[in-house]
């Protein structure tokens, strides 16, 4: 399988404040990595490369080479937008606009120029089947979306992420603001969504890495400490840094 | 183990009673408002109610106080509402959205910043003296109600720009990530959903700068509104009277029975201000209940 995604030797500066240090990580197509660390280790800002929401911080510099699909990302001719179209991203706290549910699910398409009413409407059904919430919201998609709830609200941010038609799916901890049963349901949705998306997820929560991941890299203080098969990071890390924090001895 | 006494310490009495005193002394603060209003509306109803009917509204200055009317300073007061919002708000609006959204933060945009808090604090007269000398008598526009809705559109702009910029601030910077996640560019950002999340707030904004403009008489007497007038306006370059300096004529006229006509106007003035303000409270109702966060 060819590299999805190669990182070589990317630093991000926040003005004076060296938040990630010169890491370099290549992912496969149709995987999911997990990133954990500390907070403030940088994983969050390692997540953001790649579909450069860093722009939007001030005094936000990036160096070294981000390639998608053999492409550099942080190129000048690179279209931020376009870019963005192609990779999805899941907020930590579910972040619905305040307009029905199917408004939602089309704004992507809507600001990405699709006028076409019948391409837009299966693009919604199809994006909240992906994301396993149709069932529950089909007879109610004028609603408004946050009369919904959290792990609603999270399943109906994923679908809105889906609708552009990304390869690559950010997620920012995507379930540390709900419940059991809610995470459960969106581990369950990342697993089915593998075959179609390449994933990235940031989290806290050792268990989930193990559960959704393939991969899992584990970053401290801004450097990349150990990156490898999840299995083998949980059960053998080569750091005992890694296996500190994967014991929950801090962190 | 806690030990309850029947008889609070002195210094327990003392604070018991200072909170007693100080409960009572704000409700009298609260009471001399309301009292007050009170006041003018019983001393402006038991005067002009009596006034107010169909002749009134329909009738235009005369000599004769039973023959005179507010026709043209209400016909002149929504045309001056009109244009004044015409012209303040996508002035206003975009201002702010330029400040909010797209200005970074540096030197110049503070400089800007100050300045149009200050401006906001100018008195009106200052307002009436730079329309009377740029837009009556440079631009030659006279005393005409563009002349007017230009001064007064000016004098709101600064309040417009500081209300619409809380409104827009209170957007969660979590909304525009998400709509530039999905690769929404600054602008749709903004028109899809910060100015709707925030439009509420906006109008509240509008409308209370609205009917400040709307009860301002010192910038348009500056200008030259006229006082006396038999016509109604129909155009823009038309003389003009507002509501407030009919009545202000009104009230300076030694006759008694002018009186009664200048407390009629201000029944009808305070009530377009009240009908202003009830819709600034219902809007801002509304918007809280559509939105949570």
């Amino acid at each position: 399988m060819s590299q999805k995604i190669e990182v070589k030797n990317a630093n991000v500066y926040y003005g004076m404040e060296h938040a990630l240090i010169n890491v370099s990580m290549n992912i496969k197509a149709n995987t999911v990595t997990a990133l954990i660390g500390p907070s403030g280790c940088g994983k969050s800002t390692f997540l953001r490369l790649f579909n450069r929401m860093n722009d939007l911080i001030e005094n936000c510099r990036v160096e070294g080479q981000i390639l998608v699909d053999g492409q550099d990302i942080y190129n000048p001719k690179v279209n931020v937008n376009e870019l963005r179209k192609s990779i999805g991203m899941v907020f930590q706290k579910p972040n619905p606009f305040p307009k029905s549910i199917y408004e939602n699910v089309a704004y992507g398409l809507k600001v990405n120029g699709i006028k076409d009413k019948r391409l837009i409407e299966e693009k919604v059904e199809q994006s909240l089947k992906q994301a396993a919430l149709w069932d529950e919201v089909k007879d109610k998609l004028k609603k408004s979306a946050l009369a919904l709830s959290g792990g609603q609200q999270q399943r109906l941010c994923i679908a809105r992420a889906l609708a552009v038609s990304p390869s690559v799916l950010l997620m920012d901890e995507p379930a540390s603001a709900l419940d059991p049963i809610s995470t459960m349901k969106i581990e369950e949705l990342i697993f089915n969504l593998k075959s179609s998306y390449t994933i990235l997820i940031v989290t806290h929560n050792m268990q989930q890495a193990t559960r959704t991941s393939d991969k899992t890299a584990f970053f401290y203080m801004g450097e990349l400490v150990e990156y490898d098969d999840t299995r083998t990071l949980f059960t053998n890390p080569k750091f005992e840094r890694t296996q500190n924090y994967i014991t929950g001895r801090f962190g | 183990m806690i030990t309850l006494k029947n008889r609070p310490s002195d210094k327990t009495r003392f604070y018991q009673w200072q909170d007693k005193v100080f409960k009572y002394f704000a409700l009298c603060c609260t009471l001399i408002g309301l009292f007050v209003l009170a006041l003018l509306l019983y001393n402006i109803l038991s005067v002009g109610l009596h006034r107010l009917d169909w002749n009134f509204l329909n009738s235009t200055s005369s000599q004769r106080a039973s023959n005179a009317g507010i026709k043209s300073a209400m016909v002149g007061t929504v045309y001056i509402a009109l244009y004044t919002s015409l012209f303040a708000l996508p002035i206003g609006i975009s201002a702010a959205i330029y400040l909010e959204e797209y200005a970074g933060k540096n030197k110049f945009t503070n400089f800007l910043e100050v300045n149009i808090a200050n401006l906001a604090g100018v008195p009106s007269v200052i307002y009436g003296l730079l329309g009377l000398e740029v837009f009556s008598r440079i631009m030659m526009l006279k005393n005409s109600i563009l002349t007017g809705s230009l001064t007064l559109a000016l004098l709101i702009l600064p309040i417009i720009i500081v209300s619409t910029r809380e409104a827009l601030k209170s957007v969660p910077y979590s909304l525009r990530e998400a709509s530039y996640a999905l690769g929404a560019s600054k602008w749709q950002t903004i028109w899809h959903q910060v100015l709707p999340a925030s439009s509420g707030g906006i109008f509240t904004g509008i409308i209370l700068a609205l009917s400040r403009a709307i009860g301002e008489t010192a910038p348009l007497i500056v200008i030259g509104a006229v006082v006396f007038i038999k016509t109604v306006p129909n155009s823009i370059m038309d003389k003009f009277t507002v509501l407030p300096i009919q009545i202000f004529h009104w009230i300076s006229q030694p006759q008694k029975a002018f009186a009664a006509n200048a407390a009629a106007g201000i029944i009808v003035l305070l009530l377009i201000t009240f009908l202003l303000n009830g819709i600034a409270v219902y809007l801002r109702y509304r918007w809280q209940k559509k939105i949570k966060w």
